[in-house]
């Protein structure tokens, strides 16, 4: 019944050559196949946004996509999102700062998403950036410290931009 | 030494991990040999099992194991899940079997449980079961169970699991004298918890100890532990509960599940460790949730609007079983009478079974719908009189020289209900103040002029928090100096690591980080009760105080001893005692603890008892009362009956903060859940008791779109009752929120006449209400 493919892709920087079942999809793949737990599944009809993963740079919802359709992609999950030296990407730092998380069970989905838009939008206004989580949910924070803390990774984001 | 930490705006403890993906949630645990479950659901609200066929299934591929109740063991199947929250005003209690018998009772109803290798394996075998079910008629609306014939439970005389009352004072006395009364009709529907983390277990024997580990996401190990051994039939030592990251509680995670049982059972019966993560629409249908209630009030008062007395009754939807007693029925009259001074009151409430989803509390549980019931009637009272609704406030507060206030109302073991301490009237004024109340009337004048619709709510609060009996810690030194704090008080995001870091850092004079908190694990810390009801910071946090300042005491008694000086003349500081003002006599706590911790042949120093640690478990016995007051704004569209929040403004008293960014986290997602309850949520359920919103396109929660600037202000009375003078704070953002919004939406639509007595307020109920209102001029 299980039908099986072989991929090849890239993971947080690392090549990844495996099998998987055709009808796993990415989240199950990163998390079962991979062991990258960070990514989280709060909904698996992708309403929530908790398993977004940055697929070629993009924000994608690995409940609904097939880990056989990211072949040949690029993939960052949460534990891919600071640098290679342990630095904490300036969203994951602003959070700590803000209390932008409690539980943490939507927050990888959250850091995932607003990386991929702060790239896209590096001054938001507060409205874009609620925009640009709502289809993001949580049910801890109320979202304000999570706008919040966006708006300040994004100011200092422009400056270290400006220093460059 | 003056607190350093306590009421800081230190980095939280737990974010490091979370921030990274290195959180360890009970899914993303993995064992050797761990194979996966998958649940049959009953697809019926009402029916008779005639046959269970199991044989298709079990030829499926990668199938370990096919478990009808029987098959669970005689232990498990002997009897109905124990009533977890037993009292004598259960008047008939209906629990649940681990797995349905002959019988189920709701949608969503566990009859089957499937274990195979890979979760899509045991979801394809679990589609492979055939279950013949005869039909029976299911009782929906609780106001038809207690009337009509039908009977929830197959041969049941009735529908009625308890009757509470409350009251106090000469109700009759009251209704005479009064020369007003007004009489309110309130439909409240609170829905789903959805934590975003859904419930999860993994079970696993040691085959050498044969001691079951059972991780669980949720809110009360030590029940689980409990329970589940009694279920089981093994002794509680031989039965480890442990509660890993949890994504999220808010309530439900706190009731003993028949998943936790099922898998346990069969962990041992297969010999492998078994793993079962809820999917989202087994959250709608099978985990607890709060659902329907109707309140039926009259109100006593005068021309001041001092209201004399209040009477009335409640019927409570249940669902189909009372898994954890009458906590939430209990909690609906409990608040009463509000935040304010009532001579007089006399409530019902009617606990009905249904044939839906069982309910247990959702954050705040049954406060909300009190504090919904009592703010309404003070705006009803206020729009009889056609006076200010926050003046009726203020004449009926209970004023801040009248703590302690004996309320008349009992606790749940039976002692008199008093307010500790606060000021009610103060939050009010501070609250109307930061929404610049006094300039609604120009700002809705001004919107009007344009054709918009503005309107402004108020409403006060009390939240009973800090509820008993206990939650203990144990503070331990090591010789590297590092301090270990061990609790039973289970975490869900509340942040309790680094507020009960911050506690015990204080009082050992040692920097944050070098304190590592250890929590919900039956195995490290003996007993527990579960995180609810706004108890932690109370029960957890004064237990932490208490044993650091025993160990803080060990210390300063060595350090006498052996640096030859008075006690009083020694500080606790950068993780040394010293002699105050010669820093450099000092000895270092893990010099201390290292001391303490014996050495062969020699006694243990200065006549102390040995290792540097010590227990402590708060007891609480009397109640904190946080209190408050929110004054919402929104604006209405007539047209589509949209409702956008403008500003939502909480002034709290929750005693002394220990981490205002933590409170302040708590109250805004609070007061959102509070939100999405007054305009959004809503578990609907058609006339056969199928439920009908199961997913987040049908069932709204609110997103980050829709939220409005949440502002929060904070006074700081401190509660008498416990050592930190603190009061619970987790769920003092919802209780208020409802009643503040309902009024904002109808004082907007003032023009129109329109009376709310029921939400959520979608847009279709909105426009219907000016519909209404208009076809009646
Ligand atoms: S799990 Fe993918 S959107 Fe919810
Ligand atoms: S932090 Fe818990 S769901 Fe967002």
């Amino acid at each position: 019944m299980d039908d099986i493919r072989h991929i090849a892709l890239t993971v947080n920087g690392q090549p990844v050559e495996c099998d998987t079942p055709v009808r796993l999809h990415l989240g199950d793949f990163l998390r079962g196949i991979l062991g990258l737990t960070g990514t989280h599944l709060g909904c698996e009809h992708g309403a929530c946004g908790a398993c977004t993963v940055l697929v070629d740079g993009e924000a994608v919802r690995s409940c609904l996509m097939l880990a056989v359709q990211a072949n040949g992609r690029q993939i960052t999950t949460i534990e891919g999102l600071a640098d290679p030296d342990g630095t904490l990407h300036p969203l994951q730092q602003a959070f700590a700062e803000k209390h932008g998380l409690q539980c943490g069970y939507c927050t990888p989905g959250m850091l995932t998403s607003l990386a991929a838009f702060l790239r896209d939008t590096p001054d938001p206004t507060e409205t874009q950036v609620r925009d640009a989580i709502s289809g993001n949910l949580c049910r801890c924070t109320g979202y304000q410290p999570i706008v919040e803390a966006a708006l300040l990774a994004a100011a200092r984001m422009r400056q270290t931009e400006g220093v460059r | 030494m003056g607190a350093r930490l306590v009421g800081a705006q230190v980095q939280r403890l737990e974010d490091p991990r979370l921030l990274t993906g290195k959180g360890q949630y009970v899914d993303d645990i993995v064992l050797p040999g761990m194979v996966q479950a998958a649940f049959v659901r009953s697809t019926h609200a009402h029916a008779r099992i005639v046959s269970i066929d199991t044989t298709a299934a079990r030829a499926m591929p990668g199938v370990r194991g096919v478990f009808t109740l029987n098959d669970l063991g005689p232990a498990v199947a002997r009897d109905r899940m124990p009533q977890t929250a037993p009292s004598p005003a259960i008047r008939r209690s209906v629990t649940q079997y681990v797995l349905a018998r002959d019988e189920v009772c709701y949608v969503g109803e566990a009859v089957v449980m499937v274990v195979a290798d890979t979760r899509h394996q045991a979801e394809d075998a679990a589609a492979r079961v055939l279950i013949d079910y005869d039909v029976l008629p299911a009782v929906v609306d609780c106001r038809a169970a207690l009337t009509g014939q039908t009977a929830a439970h197959h041969g049941a005389a009735d529908n009625l699991a308890a009757r509470l009352s409350v009251g106090f004072g000469d109700i009759e006395a009251a209704f005479r004298t009064a020369p007003h009364r007004v009489t309110l009709t309130l439909d409240q529907h609170r829905g789903v918890a959805h934590s975003m983390e859904g419930r999860a277990v993994l079970a696993a024997q040691d085959a050498v100890s044969g001691k079951l580990t059972v991780w669980s996401a949720t809110q009360s190990p030590y029940m689980v532990r409990r329970f589940l051994a009694r279920v089981l039939g093994i002794d509680e030592q031989d039965l480890r509960v442990i509660a890993p990251d949890v994504g999220g509680g808010f309530g439900p995670k706190a009731v003993f599940y028949p998943e936790e049982a099922a898998l346990a059972a069969a962990a041992v019966k297969l010999g492998r460790p078994v793993k079962w993560a809820e999917d989202r629409k087994e959250h709608f249908v099978s985990t607890t949730n709060q659902r329907d209630q109707h309140w039926q009030m009259d109100v006593a008062f005068d021309d001041t609007g001092k209201i004399h007395g209040i009477r009335g009754h409640v019927q409570h939807d249940n669902g189909a079983y009372l898994p954890y007693g009458l906590i939430l029925a209990a909690t609906s009259l409990a608040p009463f009478p509000g935040a304010y001074a009532l001579p007089a009151l006399q409530m019902t409430l009617d606990v009905i079974y249904t044939n839906t989803t069982p309910t247990s509390p959702v954050r705040g549980a049954g406060r909300p719908n009190a504090i919904f019931a009592i703010e309404r009637a003070v705006d009803r009272v206020a729009d009889h009189l056609g006076l200010d609704p926050a003046e009726v406030r203020r004449a009926n507060f209970v004023r801040a020289d009248q703590f302690p206030y004996v309320t008349g109302m009992k606790a749940r073991d039976g002692s008199p209900v008093a307010y500790d301490s606060g000021d009610y009237a103060a939050c009010l004024d501070r609250a109307l103040d930061m929404a610049d109340a006094a300039g609604f009337p120009a700002r809705r004048d001004a919107a009007r002029a344009q054709g918009r619709y503005l309107g402004i709510g108020v409403a006060s609060f009390i939240e009973d928090t800090g509820l008993g009996p206990f939650e203990g810690a144990t503070v331990r030194v090591t010789p590297k100096g590092r301090v270990t704090v061990l609790t039973g008080a289970a975490s869900q995001g509340q942040g309790h690591a680094t507020t009960l870091a911050q506690v015990v850092a204080d009082g050992l004079g040692v920097a944050l980080t070098d304190v590592t908190v250890i929590s919900a694990d039956t195995e490290r810390f003996s007993y527990g009760a579960g995180t609810i009801a706004s108890r932690i910071a109370v029960t957890a946090g004064s237990s932490a105080h208490l044993a650091a300042a025993k160990v803080r005491d060990k210390v300063l008694r060595y350090a006498s001893d052996k640096l030859e000086v008075a006690i009083g003349d020694l500080e606790l500081n950068g993780g040394f005692v010293h002699v105050a003002g010669v820093p450099e006599m000092r000895i270092s706590l893990g010099d201390v603890a290292l001391a303490l911790a014996g050495t062969v042949g020699q006694r243990v120093p200065s006549g102390l008892e040995p290792g540097l640690e010590a227990t402590a478990y708060f007891e609480s016995t009397a109640t904190p009362h946080s209190s408050g007051s929110t004054v919402a704004e929104v604006e209405v569209d007539i047209e589509t009956g949209a409702v956008t929040l403008l500003n939502h403004v909480i002034v709290h008293d929750c005693g002394k903060v220990i981490h205002p960014g933590i409170v302040d986290g708590q109250i805004t997602g609070g007061a959102v859940h509070g939100i999405g309850n007054a305009l959004f949520e809503d578990m609907l359920y058609d006339a056969e008791g199928q439920p009908v919103s199961t997913n987040f396109g049908e069932y709204l929660l609110p997103t980050a779109t829709e939220m409005p600037p949440i502002r929060i202000g904070h006074l700081e009375t401190l509660s008498p009752l416990n050592p930190l003078g603190v009061k619970g704070a987790g769920e003092s953002g919802t209780i208020p929120a409802i009643p503040a919004v309902v009024r904002a939406v109808e004082n907007a639509l003032a023009p129109f006449g329109v009376q709310i007595n029921r939400y959520p307020l979608n847009p279709e109920r909105v426009v219907n209400l000016i519909d209404a209102s208009r076809g009646k001029t």
